[in-house]
């Protein structure tokens, strides 16, 4: 955008008066005063709307019956700039890889959603919930099955091909 | 038979119980207000930048006062370990009282008439009225230096200066602007005022308009409420002279601060808006000769008043109604308008409010002195006259004094590019 310039005329001094200024200002809060906008959000009563990119708490995606999605590949932890995710994998019978143990330690998560980005079977979401307070410190490291038991909505990515949509 | 007489203290046991309870009660009702005036403030402020403000402590946080005062009750007391810990203590007390006792002079209903005779509405009707009004609220300043000066703090200390700086500057406006109605009722009984205004028919408002727009002004700068509150000025003094001090004490000055400005609104709609006395000659009750009368036929013959219960209770409704909404005319004004600058407060005390209310006294005393030499007596013509008078002065107080020469801001003239 280009820089302009706008000319504003200021009234002389001899055409300014305090008093009916005042008067003016009086009249724009009165107008407030009996009609207000509230825009505040009634927060726990009222839900808020978070937008679809919204990047909050994590979740696992899980096949239907009941194993997690997540193959062990060892790319999320391997991404993931805050060196919050712990996976140990191991390998069944058929060869196929799981995890032992995912651990993602939402105190040091920055919530960049590079996880969710890199994982090949879009297992490990960011997702839209910010609810997560708790009473110890030890409940902020969630483990592989109270990912895959959140219930939140996950998470849209960002699509490259179109920068301005949501 | 009723008995006329109003209760006096030969009436013995009766007055003193009389009495107390009249203390009691307004001293609870103006303590309530206070609470709920600061509910008000924080409402009303929320209101006017479009938020909500406290509405979690009972239906619509009605509650919240007494939350504040709970809290504020349970917190901490702290001393400074440098500040000198008597005036530290002190300083509070002296804030808080002269705000409360001023009150006591102020009739905030019709006359009682009960068994023992007539109870006026006054806790005391001081033959000084309006004097005992000016001495104890400039009293007020001293809690406010003595807690700037004993907290050993560089920006409590600043704003017990300026404090001091604008209290004085501004009691001279408006003891000057108070001379205009005293001048008019003849007495400085609030009493009287009250009866003067019935017996005139019109409100003092009306034949003093400018003296009310300069004791406005001057009762602003007196309560420190923004426009005028440099004693606290958040933005360059922490909080001015009550930077040290927290939980109680704190919640004191804020109790003195609020007591202060249901005074100063009760003040206004007594001297100016017939305090308890509504529109209308119906509920008129004043003392003539020894009779309560509420006015003169035309031949100047007293019509006889009837006192009752009921013209009481509304008289102090009424009373209450014109208090309320000085009160929110405090509110209003503070979301409205930003504070001025410490030289732009001094600059309009000395060089405008005096000057101006000095010459306006002389004009109404000039007017009321060619009134009552021309034979015209004391009544609706005369008010009507001076209510011309005073129009014409306000007129030119804001069309042609207050034309930048006031409070001059950004204006330049010059075409400014932004």
């Amino acid at each position: 955008m280009a820089i302009t310039t706008t000319l504003v005329t200021r009234p002389e001094i001899k055409d300014t008066s305090y008093l009916r200024a005042a008067l003016k200002g009086m009249k724009i809060t009165l107008k407030h005063m009996l009609n207000p906008k509230k825009i505040t959000q009634q927060y726990p009563e009222v839900e808020t709307r978070l937008h679809p990119r919204w990047r909050g708490t994590h979740r696992m995606e899980v096949h239907e019956d009941g194993r997690p999605k997540c193959v062990a590949c060892g790319l999320c932890p391997t991404v993931c700039p805050a060196n919050c995710i712990r996976l140990v994998g191991g390998e069944d019978d058929q060869g196929n890889r799981y995890p032992i143990v995912y651990e993602i330690d939402e105190f040091r998560c920055i919530f960049c959603g590079m996880c969710q980005e890199v994982c090949p079977v879009e297992a490990i979401h960011v997702g839209q919930d910010f609810e997560n307070a708790e009473y110890s410190r030890e409940r902020f490291v969630y483990d592989l099955d109270r990912l895959m038991h959140q219930d939140h909505p996950t998470t849209l990515l960002w699509d490259p091909s179109d920068p301005t949509s949501e | 038979m009723e008995r006329l007489q109003i209760v006096s203290a030969e009436d013995g046991m009766v007055f003193y119980l009389i009495t107390l309870t009249k203390i009691t009660v307004m001293f609870g009702i103006i303590m309530l207000t206070v609470a709920y005036t600061t509910l008000a403030e924080r409402r009303i402020s929320a209101f006017i930048q479009d938020r909500l403000g406290p509405n979690r402590v009972g239906p619509m946080g009605l509650l919240q006062p007494i939350a504040d005062g709970l809290k504020n009750l349970f917190k901490e007391e702290t001393l400074p370990a440098s500040a000198s810990k008597f005036y530290f203590l002190i300083g509070p007390m002296l804030a808080m009282i002269p705000a409360l006792v001023t009150f006591a002079v102020i009739p905030f209903a019709a006359p009682l008439p009960t068994s023992w005779g007539v109870v006026p509405m006054i806790i005391a009707d001081v033959p000084i009225g309006v004097l005992y009004i000016l001495a104890l609220s400039s009293l007020g300043v001293y809690g406010v230096v003595i807690a700037g000066w004993a907290s050993n703090n560089k920006y409590a200390f600043l704003g017990a200066l300026r404090a001091s700086a604008q209290m004085i500057s501004y009691e001279v406006g408006l003891g000057l602007s108070l001379i205009t109605v005293l001048m008019l009722a003849g007495n400085v009984t609030l009493t009287e005022i009250v009866w003067k205004q019935q017996e005139l028919g019109l409100w003092f408002s009306l034949p003093l308009s400018l003296g009310f727009i300069l004791f406005l002004i001057c009762a602003f700068a007196e309560t420190n409420r923004l426009p005028f509150d440099m004693p606290e000025a958040e933005s360059e003094l922490i909080t001015g002279f009550h930077t040290e001090y927290s939980a109680m004490k704190f919640s004191m000055f804020f109790i003195a601060e609020y007591a202060h400005m249901v005074t100063a609104s009760a003040l206004m709609a007594t001297l100016f808006f017939g305090g308890w006395d509504l529109p209308g000659s119906w509920d008129d009750v004043f003392m003539h000769d020894g009779a309560w009368i509420s006015g003169f036929t035309g031949d100047g013959a007293p019509i006889s008043a009837s006192l009752s219960v009921w013209k009481t209770l509304a008289t102090f409704l009424g009373f209450a109604a014109k208090t309320g909404f000085f009160l929110l005319l405090y509110i209003w004004i503070r979301w409205t308008l930003p504070r001025f600058r410490y030289d732009q407060v001094m600059e309009l005390g000395w060089k405008i409010i005096l000057p101006i209310s000095l010459g306006y006294a002389m004009i109404v005393a000039a007017t009321i002195l060619t009134l009552s030499q021309s034979g015209i007596d004391y009544g609706f013509v005369f008010g009507l006259v001076l209510t011309v008078v005073s129009g014409i002065c306000t007129l030119a107080f804001v069309f042609v004094v207050d034309r930048g020469g006031t409070i001059s801001g950004a204006a330049s003239g010059k075409k400014v590019g932004v």
